[in-house]
């Protein structure tokens, strides 16, 4: 059996849920059928969609989010399940709790995977490493855990059959780890690491007012906002929406960078777009040795004709 | 009290990455303690500052981690302790060889690096925290002790958003951007750090992921320039255009 955890929340399976999926089927040469866990409280209406994806399917009623109960149930899963590789999503939080599951399974972890395959009885992967800059290929002998870096993979479709399901009853550590407050920040359209379109805004909008117009943009394109830590550290924008380094790593079809000057800890987080188009006053910014598209020009006048002409597009 | 920042040694991010024989070769290129334990080896040495105790630094990797060890020690830790191995170790070995070090060190928390720059992985402090049964908070923006060291509290990023836990010690935390601002070694400081105890411990262990290849596939770019200087209007028009007729991803 492989085991898939699949990222949710609370209403529908997550994307990274259907890539992760994907991954799982890719490997039934060597790790047999699909197997699914559910993690989290209230699990039942989307029980309702997962189990149309598995073979088998487990619900962990554990709680609210910490990284010792979800590596707990998890692993009660894989006891149960019997498997030799567990599939997660590469999110932040999927990445905090796997190491705790590999370390606890004696098993091999491979992070934030870009594609996974099989040579005789070992899991390949190839995933980036030194900031983005480098692709490298990973070997490991079973039994492996290992996360899927998001809009890596095609979306699992479902199958003919819906699968078993079962609740689990999992052992909670105690661990003291008490949750005092949660800032959720409410996002409006679609999250950032699965967005298929970023529009980011820099330093140079000048106040948190223009991104005003950033987000007009994102949200006729159907895409998400992205900031850069300058404009995060000034308290313009949410950290959520931080790209780079020490925030999160997007793959969108394009980027586009409004007054971002990309520096390399930016462009670790951006590198690998598809597309990337700049705004930029600064003909010399290092944004424009990696866009494909530029545009040396106020970002003030650009960014409102941008606007226009995506409205016309739309027509 | 005792604190501990494991860190790691890497290539400066700024510093142009060669290939050789399907490895990173290292030769030439700036190492430096990497910037993201640097926040981990300020906080240890603010809260010993605070509360008395000691600031110590723990370094899993080659000889030449001693340079990284001692930058930290010129900033202000005590002493470190260097498990010397020349192989190289996924994060979950790092984890399992620096388990007995830790444990025995005994300390009030441990902090490391929320991603290390050069694997580009985010597990040595969740596998850490998992080797020695403690919980983890990764991604620590804020962190104050509370009971005379028997908690802490920490405030520390989401996926979306942020919270604000209240963690048992010891335990182990990741660092994130904001969490302080590291200072600088002094001269004075970089003196003392010459004489400052570094304990070296040899290991032999086997890691569990083999590095098959590693290579720089850097995507070609069109560095197609509309010059938007004149006619804004004109130009982004044309590359709404661009991006909807040739690349066609709007």
């Amino acid at each position: 059996m492989i085991l898939v955890v699949l990222e949710h929340d609370g209403q529908r399976l997550r994307k990274g849920a259907l890539e992760a999926i994907t991954r799982a089927r890719q490997l039934n040469a060597i790790a047999g059928s699909v197997a699914g866990v559910l993690i989290g409280e209230n699990l039942a209406a989307v029980a309702e969609e997962a189990k149309r994806y598995v073979q088998a399917l487990y619900l962990a009623e554990v709680g609210p989010y910490t990284a010792e109960g979800w590596a707990a149930a998890a692993y009660a899963a894989q006891q149960k399940a019997g498997a030799q590789v567990v599939v997660a999503t590469g999110s932040r939080q999927g990445r905090s709790w796997t190491p705790r599951l590999a370390y606890r399974m004696g098993a091999a972890l491979l992070e934030d995977t870009l594609e996974t395959g099989t040579d005789g009885a070992k899991v390949i992967a190839t995933r980036y490493s030194f900031l983005n800059r480098v692709t490298e290929k990973q070997s490991a002998a079973l039994p492996v855990v290992f996360t899927v870096k998001p809009n890596t993979t095609p979306l699992a479709e479902p199958l003919g059959s819906e699968g078993t399901v079962e609740t689990l009853s999992v052992e909670l550590p105690a661990v003291g780890v008490e949750v005092m407050e949660r800032v959720v920040e409410q996002k409006k359209g679609v999250s950032l690491a699965e967005a298929t379109i970023v529009v980011t805004g820099g330093r140079g909008l000048g106040s948190p007012q223009a991104f005003a117009q950033v987000e007009e943009l994102a949200d006729l394109l159907g895409g998400a906002v992205g900031a850069t830590r300058a404009v995060v550290d000034a308290g313009w924008r949410p950290y959520g929406e931080q790209v780079g380094q020490t925030g999160k790593t997007v793959q969108p079809n394009v980027y586009i960078a409004l007054a971002v000057s990309g520096a390399v800890q930016h462009q670790a987080g951006m590198n690998k777009s598809k597309y990337i188009a700049a705004v930029n006053k600064d003909p010399e910014a290092p944004i424009f040795k990696v866009a494909d598209y530029g545009v040396v020009g106020d970002v003030h006048q650009v960014l409102p004709a941008l606007i226009e002409a995506a409205k016309k597009l739309k027509d | 009290m005792k604190f501990i920042a494991v860190i790691r040694q890497v290539p400066d991010n700024e510093a142009k990455l060669r290939i050789e024989g399907g490895r990173v070769n290292y030769e030439g290129a700036t190492l430096i303690l990497d910037q993201m334990d640097e926040w981990g080896v300020e906080e240890v040495i603010r809260l010993k500052e605070q509360y008395g105790g000691e600031a110590v630094i723990v370094a899993l990797g080659p000889e030449r981690f001693e340079e990284a060890i001692r930058t930290a020690l010129a900033m202000g830790a005590d002493r470190g302790v260097h498990l010397v191995t020349e192989a190289s170790l996924d994060p979950i070995t790092q984890a399992q060889a620096l388990a007995d070090t830790l444990r025995d060190e005994a300390p009030t928390l441990v902090f490391t690096g929320g991603q290390q720059s050069d694997w580009d992985s985010q597990a040595l402090g969740p596998a850490i925290a998992e080797a020695l049964g403690w919980p983890v908070v990764t991604w620590t923006t804020s962190l104050e002790l509370e009971g005379q060291g028997a908690y802490a509290k920490a405030k520390h990023d989401l996926d979306e958003g942020a919270e604000v836990v209240r963690v048992a010690l010891p335990a182990v935390f990741t660092t994130q951007q904001g969490l302080n601002e590291p200072r600088y070694p002094t001269l004075p400081g970089i003196m003392k750090a010459k004489k400052k105890e570094i304990r070296k411990v040899p290991i032999a262990f086997e890691g569990k992921v083999e590095t098959l290849e590693q290579t720089i596939q850097e995507r070609r770019r069109l560095n197609k320039v509309i010059d938007g200087t004149k006619d804004p209007v004109a130009a982004a028009d044309e590359l709404v255009r661009l991006l909807h007729e040739e690349a066609k991803v709007i």
